[in-house]
């Protein structure tokens, strides 16, 4: 332990080494014992307690919570709860791959433009997120309003009634959920479109591949860390999403994000609560996994 | 018609004219080379062969068809590029079959034809296996592989050998030349090693500024290089400069008898430093009394350096010489190349 050794050029004995090394770690293990594992393990054990008359924690536990979550109230089996879950998905799955649709031809237009220009196409995508996401929101009330020009357009194709907003609706949550997101794929698409090694794209082109093939083994896979990255940002985060869907989708379109909410917020039961949040981070994982199976070459975490 | 012609070809990017009114014609069957220093445009001819640059005018005519106008996938060109470019995620065998299933070639025919080509190249054992896990030398080969078996009207090759350490590139050399010859197909070869160029061609275009600006056989563009730049890119010349009058090349050096008289009054002679003889006599004809100033050995050969000059030298016979002895050079009239341009 006491040997000397080099380490990166630098003479050092191996005891100073992890004496260093534990200097280094220990701010941040701290940090994610208090901050998040501690707070993880509370919210599992709370997710088995149970709600007093006035909305307190009570020390009882029991399965309660799950079985209640998948179904099993009072008044028998209700697949409510299961679909907003469902749905959750449904909603984070169309999202990314919207975002991802939208950003292929996004980030090849300003890969292509000269440097200078490039940056303020980048910084024109970021800019939304100098303001508040809830501020950004609101934003499409304005923009979806009745006498805007897209709410009119709808009406005249009698999609909805005259002098109605386009909200709630779920039109209006993907559009809030695909600008909220959009950045997040195209930011790290970008980085690897930017260091696209064309010549396999010509490679391709002189084999006679056709432009799909072309995408599929030419792009595709190089671009495939960028996307990743991307894909992971937007589908975890929009699974959980509750500020766009509770202001553009209210009740009719109600997400996962917005029963946690409501049971921390005016429902006041915090076990079940912890029980959903429980259920979504299952879900989550359990969406990872998938991926990670599908894409067994990158890296994810 | 068969071949490939190229007529009046130009190309210009920004300012920079890349190829300038280039009119070739390479031959079915031929190994031709496109042999210049980095920058003088082989890449961007040889692209817009393969159809992957469009030229802002002139024609491309293969085998009697006119392709100008047709885009990469629709020419029976194939190429291998500097780089490989191999997909990083395809097995050496997918690799090879890319061509083939591009075209909806059926599958037990892709099969036949793969395999085939592997076993020529001898990558019968690396079907399975991914580009990076094979050398840069069998990469280069998938490369070659990937592009023959789609059985090319011209097959395009940009600097294939840059990535190889200099063993390994005479050996592949050799190897390229063989092949071609086995398949009798047109290859054309971009590169700015004059070695190579010299060791696989039929034919060799020298190129400089975007102008092809001498072509033939290695030995005629070896041996009767037209101008000072083609007598020094292809391997090392000693250049005299003097006036031609009364039947005679008239030197700083001395006076010089030629094969056939210069259609110049004034200009240069190139003599290459191994085609100089080196003898304790004076000879007949050109003899230049010289002084040795320095001499490198190489194993296979001994360089001199001589004054008045200074002239260079190769022998591979001469051993007993040491700096400062005077000798007599034999620059036989039949050696001596008289540069027109
Ligand atoms: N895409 C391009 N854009 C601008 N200039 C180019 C481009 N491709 C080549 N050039 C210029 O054209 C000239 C010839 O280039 P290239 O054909 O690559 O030369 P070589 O292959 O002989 O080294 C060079 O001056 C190069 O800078
Ligand atoms: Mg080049």
């Amino acid at each position: 332990m006491n040997k000397l050794l080099i380490w990166y050029g630098e003479l050092i004995t191996g005891k100073k080494l992890i004496k260093r090394g534990l200097l280094f770690l220990t701010p941040g293990m701290l940090w994610l014992i208090l901050f998040l594992v501690l707070p993880g393990l509370i919210l599992v054990v709370v997710s088995f307690a149970g709600r007093g008359a006035y909305g307190e924690l009570v020390w009882e536990f029991g399965l309660g919570n799950y079985k209640r979550l998948i179904g099993y109230g009072i008044f028998g089996w209700t697949p409510d709860y299961l679909l907003i879950l469902w749905r959750s998905v449904w909603v984070a799955v169309v999202t990314t791959a919207l975002s991802v649709l939208l950003s292929y031809p996004l980030c090849f237009y300003i890969a292509r433009k000269p440097p200078r220009t490039r940056y303020l196409w980048l910084t024109i995508v970021i800019i939304p997120f100098w303001t508040n996401m809830v501020i950004r929101t609101y934003a499409w009330f304005l923009i979806l309003a009745p006498d805007m020009p897209l709410a009119k357009l709808a009406a005249f194709f009698k999609f909805i009634a005259p002098g109605m907003p386009l909200y709630p609706s779920a039109f209006a949550v993907y559009l809030g959920m695909i600008s909220m997101f959009l950045p997040f794929v195209a930011l790290p698409l970008f980085s690897s479109i930017e260091r696209l090694d064309w010549t396999l794209v010509e490679a391709a082109q002189d084999l006679y591949a056709s432009n799909t093939r072309v995408f599929m083994h030419a792009i595709l896979p190089q671009t495939l860390p960028g996307l990743s990255v991307g894909i992971i940002l937007t589908l975890v985060p929009a699974m959980g999403m509750f500020v766009v869907p509770d202001l553009l989708g209210g009740a009719k379109y109600m997400l996962v994000g917005n029963l946690i909410q409501q049971q921390f917020g005016t429902s006041r039961d915090w076990a079940f609560g912890a029980a959903i949040s429980m259920g979504l981070m299952v879900l989550t994982m359990f969406s990872l996994y998938l991926y990670k199976r599908r894409n067994k070459d990158i890296d994810l975490l | 018609m068969k071949g490939l012609q190229l007529r009046g070809i130009n190309k210009t990017y920004g300012n920079v004219k890349a190829v300038e009114d280039v009119s070739q014609e390479i031959h079915s069957g031929e190994f031709f080379t496109l042999l210049g220093p980095s920058g003088c445009g082989k890449t961007t001819l040889l692209r817009m062969i393969a159809g992957l640059e469009l030229q802002d005018s002139g024609t491309i005519i293969l085998e009697g068809e006119e392709i100008t106008a047709l885009p990469a996938i629709r020419r029976q060109i194939n190429t291998v590029f500097q780089s490989y470019a191999l997909f990083p995620h395809l097995n050496i065998f997918e690799n090879v079959a890319f061509g083939l299933r591009s075209r909806k070639v059926p599958g037990p025919e892709v099969d036949k034809r793969v395999k085939k080509t592997l076993e020529m190249l001898e990558l019968g054992q690396m079907t399975k296996r991914f580009p990076h896990q094979l050398s840069g030398g069998q990469n280069q080969r998938v490369a070659l592989a990937r592009a023959l078996v789609n059985e090319p009207k011209v097959l395009l090759l940009d600097e294939p050998m840059s990535a190889l350490d200099a063993k390994l590139r005479a050996q592949v050399q050799v190897e390229l030349r063989r092949l071609q010859q086995k398949l009798g197909q047109t290859f054309i070869l971009v590169t700015h090693d004059q070695d190579e160029a010299l060791v696989v061609s039929d034919r060799i275009a020298v190129m400089k500024d975007g102008k092809i600006i001498q072509f033939g056989t290695p030995v005629e563009v070896y041996e009767s290089p037209k101008n000072k730049f083609v007598a020094e890119f292809l391997g090392t010349a000693n250049l005299i400069e003097g006036t031609y009058h009364d039947g005679q090349f008239h030197t700083e050096l001395g006076i010089f008898e030629l094969e056939k008289p210069p259609s110049w009054k004034k200009g240069l002679i190139a003599i290459r430093p191994e085609w100089i003889r080196i003898s304790d006599t004076k000879p007949d004809k050109n003899g230049i009394r010289a002084t040795v100033t320095e001499m490198i050995y190489r194993g296979t050969n001994l360089d001199l350096w001589l004054s008045p000059g200074p002239i260079r030298l190769r022998t591979s016979t001469y051993k007993n010489i040491q700096i400062g002895d005077q000798v007599w050079l034999d620059m036989a009239p039949k050696e001596i190349a008289v540069l027109n341009e």
